[in-house]
């Protein structure tokens, strides 16, 4: 049996997977969270959503 | 002439969806019966929230029996136990027998005929398939909202304990190779993490996000593709950033081997084992078919002709063995009608999936590390009403089903919520077209990258409150629920 390897954090950031990953710039989660432009997303996103529903709902054989 | 009876197993998102159209669609020379062995609908996409203390159960939990006694089904509280597709001796009637959930009876078994039949069991959660997993074991889940209350009250007590100063970790995803419901998993995950900053404790905890998924952002379809700032770009890549932005560390590619208290050990694809302390975990369990039996007018098992090895119903799928390379859309359930019975419809998880949708893979001990196909949700819905919808067509003389609902032609709308506050919290707002990936007609990504879509934010989180009252209010069957998409 092989030996288990006991989960710890990588001790510097480096050594980290999230090191890797892509992060979003400040500008980027302001607008996460922007009343007016999420106000935009809001209706687009529900377009978006409204379509792929539509879509899906033609299922006859 | 005796009514037509269409009788219903399970009232989840599927059977629940079913028997309402059911209802609305046949006139009152039918009647509709609902067999579930629990007294309550519950709104399983909101136990997340009850899962970190924002919801009590009672907001996502309403009692079917006066909605369906408004509406004029019938509605057993009861387990089904047993098909009987052809009878039993000389009598032909098919039924369903059931043994009583209702308190005081014991378990009393019963026969329900029936004329059609929609097996919407959903699953059965499968914690007994790792040692240690489950609420009655080591860990959390929040695939009810009665587990999701147990979660909740144990992450309270970390909360009190951090604001003492102790340091937690906590463990949140995945317990066995062959789960799916890994966006369950993350939601928690990241309402988790949300709610430890809005508790002012996030400096005291550690989290670990633990997955069977080959790459985070596979959710089990094998990920996703979304065309964004000028690239098309795999969710690995999104859900890699919102973790790492969290500061959540993960560990992929593992299918837990079980668990002892405050500890989990793991194998990794490669072969090699892991173990994690932790002080909190909520690892969702694999999903199986909830064990019905089948059978014959002779009493003779039948059990393996309706069922698949995992418990759930077959139906007009290809259930062919074949290599990953050899996998198609078309291989997919449509109608799903049973091939053995044509009066008996399976919807909703309790569907046999013809494949997994990510790609099979094992460790070189044989174990199997590969997401289950997601059914919940969207196209549990869609497939309950398009089943509903055939068998009100056969009952007005069509000869077979008339209505489709294959995951490989229908999209999903999905929203994730990663944080809940109506002016900073988030979620993740995607669409795909088609939910199993159709790489004929979408060579390159097996899905239309047109209308594959994802965006985290604001808005999202305020679409995921509108779905949670829009989508409980039609299941109550309030006016116009009808009115309200799947």
């Amino acid at each position: 049996m092989s030996e288990r390897k006991v989960y710890a954090p990588a001790p510097r950031v480096q050594l980290r997977d999230a090191f890797y990953a892509t992060k979003p710039t400040a500008w980027t989660r302001y607008l996460r969270t922007s009343l007016p432009w999420q106000l935009v997303r809001f209706a687009v996103i529900n377009l978006r959503m409204i379509r792929i529903i539509g879509l899906s709902h033609r299922g006859r054989s | 002439m005796a009514a037509t009876r269409v009788v219903v197993l399970g009232a989840g998102v599927a059977g629940h969806t079913a028997a309402s159209f059911l209802r609305k669609w046949l006139g009152s020379e039918a009647e509709v019966t609902v067999v579930s062995p629990k007294p309550d609908y519950n709104w399983i996409p909101s136990n997340i929230w009850v899962g970190v203390g924002l919801l009590q159960p009672r907001q996502v939990l309403f009692p079917l029996a006066p909605v369906y006694a408004r509406h004029g089904i019938a509605f057993r509280q009861a387990r089904a136990v047993a098909l009987h597709p052809e009878g039993e001796g000389d009598a032909t009637q098919p039924f369903v027998e059931v043994e009583s959930t209702l308190p005081g009876e014991g378990g009393l078994r019963s026969r329900v005929p029936y004329d059609f039949l929609i097996n919407a069991t959903g699953p059965k959660l499968a914690f007994e398939a790792t040692p240690g997993l489950g609420p009655e074991g080591h860990s959390f889940s929040v695939c009810t909202a009665e587990h999701a209350h147990q979660a909740a009250g144990a992450f309270e007590e970390q909360v009190q304990r951090m604001k003492r100063g102790e340091h937690k970790r906590f463990l949140v995803g995945v317990g066995h190779g062959l789960c799916t419901c890994q966006g369950a998993a993350f939601e928690y995950l990241v309402n988790l993490e949300f709610e430890l900053r809005a508790r002012g404790v996030r400096d005291k905890a550690e989290i670990v996000y633990l997955t069977n998924e080959y790459e985070l952002g596979d959710f089990g379809m094998d990920g996703i593709h979304i065309r964004r700032g000028g690239y098309v770009t795999p969710s690995k890549i999104f859900t890699e950033s919102l973790f790492a932005e969290r500061g959540i560390e993960w560990i992929t590619r593992a299918h837990v081997q079980g668990l002892e208290p405050g500890r989990a050990t793991y194998e990794f694809l490669d072969g090699t084992e892991g173990e994690i302390a932790f002080d909190m975990a909520m690892l969702l369990p694999p999903f199986r078919g909830v064990g019905l039996k089948a059978l014959d007018r002779a009493g003779v098992d039948i059990t393996d002709r309706l069922f698949a090895p995992s418990g759930f119903m077959k139906v007009d799928a290809d259930y062919g063995a074949k290599p990953y390379e050899a996998w198609r859309a078309a291989d997919w359930p449509r109608t799903y009608q049973s091939p053995a019975y044509p009066n008996l419809f399976a919807a909703g998880i309790a569907f046999a999936p013809p494949h997994p949708v990510s790609k099979p893979r094992q460790s070189p001990k044989g174990t199997s590390i590969t997401p289950a196909p997601p059914r919940t949700g969207m196209p549990s819905a869609m497939i309950g009403k398009a089943v509903a919808h055939s068998i009100v067509d056969m009952i007005g003389g069509r000869p077979g089903p008339t209505h489709t609902a294959s995951m490989a032609e229908m999209g999903a709308a999905c929203v994730a919520s990663a944080g809940a506050n109506p002016f900073t919290g988030t979620a993740a707002s995607i669409t795909v077209f088609p939910i199993v990936p159709d790489f004929e007609r979408y060579p390159d990504y097996g899905r239309d990258v047109r209308r594959t879509f994802g965006e985290i934010g604001l808005a999202g989180h305020w679409i995921k409150i509108v779905l949670h009252h829009l989508f409980l209010h039609k299941a109550r069957m309030r006016p116009l629920w009808s009115l309200i998409p799947e």
